[in-house]
């Protein structure tokens, strides 16, 4: 095996394995934390496509920002695994189906697809590094770009709005 | 192959990183002791000068101190994490001298070293993701204390690096747009003066330097912005449950902070490991080479200093002022750089005319 081989399974092992810990994990600290360790490994795997620009902002924004924030919350509410409310039996019933029928058709998506007989696909290619990247999103896709940006734009001032004390009628 | 490495590659790295990571260590221990004699010559006293000649091997006794102290671990708290947090605090700390340039290259054994240990083509982007990082030292370790004043203490860390962040991810897009690049490295060569023609980023953006110190301030948790650990508020701030090294630990992450952020300035504005008028061609590789570190080391110490003498001058902010200036002052003011900023670049396109 190559290195880029054992990295590739390397990765996606802790990738899989951290992913099961958010869910099965009693503390959701502790499943916060996995889910960091999950982000952790995607962001190995844009290394290995090459792609550091989406593997370090994949860092900065999802481990760095909005994990902090989900830790904060969780930190603050004291959840314990014994307040937890117990679902009754009918839901778990259909969680167990819809997820199972999820798997079942994103397993047949891949079997279809072409990439099966390959364990380990590597991108030689640079597109994924900065100068092509923003060259590509403010050349060929300009207009989606700034329209995700107001996007992004109008969340930010519904969280103003939201988060604004309102004034005290005299 | 993306992943083509030889062995010498390899050893090479593993040489750089194992003395960079010594060297922050060295230096870092060294500041503690600084700190402490420049704080007394502020304050007109003598400071530590008892151990070693003119009190030198002070931070090696406080090492030891710190090693055989009782190692204390509450109860009721997750020891796994209560571990995890100082340890995450000082690795977050190291792991930014990994895109550093340290220097230009040195000439050893018919190779070409270069002295950075990556230069990858998002240098800056990675020392943010690090930095954004370091919160979860913070923030595990108050937590797992199972303590109402380190919780809080670790609320004010988190609340405020991550606020600071934004003013300090705002100037720095002025300093990339001047400057065109992400890698740390071309950075540094863009700034090497040609003659007589003085080019540090500093020239260009001072207003984006000086936001760029105060977050830097604030993300290291120094005085005028350590809230996280007022003592008159909040006991020991997060780390009052630590004892030992671990509480050693957190100490140290700091000094070691102090450091790479002073690196990080003097890279970004300061020209890094550029001499002002010299022309390191002239000169032989290894020489130029140790003349740069020992440039760039210049200006570490000068930001070193200069972090001290804030601490020692400037009282502590209250919790709403320091909400208020990154908010209300910082991130504004980050704003209209960057727009005079882009302004002034399509002018200059453009010839100087509208």
């Amino acid at each position: 095996m190559s290195i880029t081989e054992i990295l590739f399974w390397f990765l996606t092992a802790l990738a899989l394995g951290s992913a099961i810990m958010v869910i099965t994990a009693k503390s959701p600290v502790h499943s916060v934390l996995a889910l960091i360790v999950t982000f952790f490994a995607i962001s190995g795997h844009y290394i290995l496509l090459n792609a550091q620009f989406l593997a370090i902002v994949n860092i900065i924004v999802y481990a760095g920002a909005i994990m902090v924030l989900f830790l904060f919350v969780v930190m603050l509410m004291n959840l314990n695994a014994g307040s937890e409310p117990q679902k009754n039996r009918v839901l778990q019933f259909a969680g167990l189906i819809s997820g199972g029928c999820l798997f079942l058709v994103m397993i047949t998506a891949l079997m279809k697809s072409d990439v099966v007989d390959k364990t380990v696909q590597m991108n030689d290619g640079d597109h994924g590094l900065i100068n092509n990247l923003g060259k590509e999103l403010f050349k060929n896709y300009l207009v989606p770009f700034e329209i995700s940006s107001v996007l992004f734009l109008s969340a930010m001032i519904g969280a103003v709005v939201i988060g604004k004390k309102e004034k005290i009628e005299k | 192959m993306l992943l083509a490495i030889d062995l010498a590659l390899i050893i090479e790295k593993l040489v750089l990183i194992i003395i960079v990571v010594m060297a922050s260590l060295g230096i870092a221990m060294y500041t503690t002791f600084a700190e402490r004699k420049v704080a007394a010559i502020l304050q007109d006293r003598r400071g530590p000068n008892r151990a070693g000649p003119f009190g030198l091997l002070q931070p090696l006794a406080d090492g030891v101190k710190l090693f055989f102290k009782e190692e204390i671990i509450p109860n009721f708290s997750s020891k796994f994490l209560f571990i995890l947090g100082p340890s995450l605090a000082m690795l977050t700390a190291i792991m930014t001298g990994a895109v550093v340039p340290w220097g230009d290259k040195v000439h050893f054994f018919g190779r070409d070293i270069s002295l950075q240990i990556a230069d990858v083509n998002v240098g800056i982007l990675y020392v943010f993701a690090v930095v954004s990082l370091g919160v979860y030292g913070i923030m595990i370790g108050s937590w797992a204390s199972n303590n109402k004043f380190s919780l809080m203490g670790g609320l004010r860390a988190a609340s405020q690096i991550i606020s600071y962040e934004l003013a300090m991810g705002l100037s720095l897009i002025a300093l990339l747009m001047v400057t065109g690049t992400l890698s740390l490295k071309d950075m540094v060569l863009q700034q090497h003066s040609e003659g007589w023609h003085f080019r540090w980023n500093i020239i260009y953006q001072p207003l984006g330097f000086l936001i760029f110190l105060i977050c830097a301030f604030a993300e290291c948790n120094r005085t005028p912005f350590d809230l996280p650990e007022a003592e008159n508020e909040l006991i020991g701030g997060y780390h009052t449950e630590y004892s030992s090294m671990k509480l050693g630990f957190y100490l140290f992450s700091e000094y070691i902070n102090m450091f790479i952020s002073s690196v990080i300035m003097s890279t970004l504005f300061f020209g890094g490991y550029d001499i002002p008028f010299l022309n390191e061609a002239n000169l032989s590789v290894n020489i130029a080479a140790l003349l740069g570190i020992l440039a760039l080391m210049a200006k570490v110490c000068f930001f070193l200093f200069l972090f001290m003498w804030v601490r020692w001058t400037i009282p502590r902010f209250r919790y709403d002022q320091l909400m208020n200036l990154g908010w209300r002052v910082l991130i504004p003011l980050a704003l209209v750089n960057m727009l005079v900023t882009g302004g002034l670049i399509l002018l200059k396109q453009n010839h100087w005319h509208f």
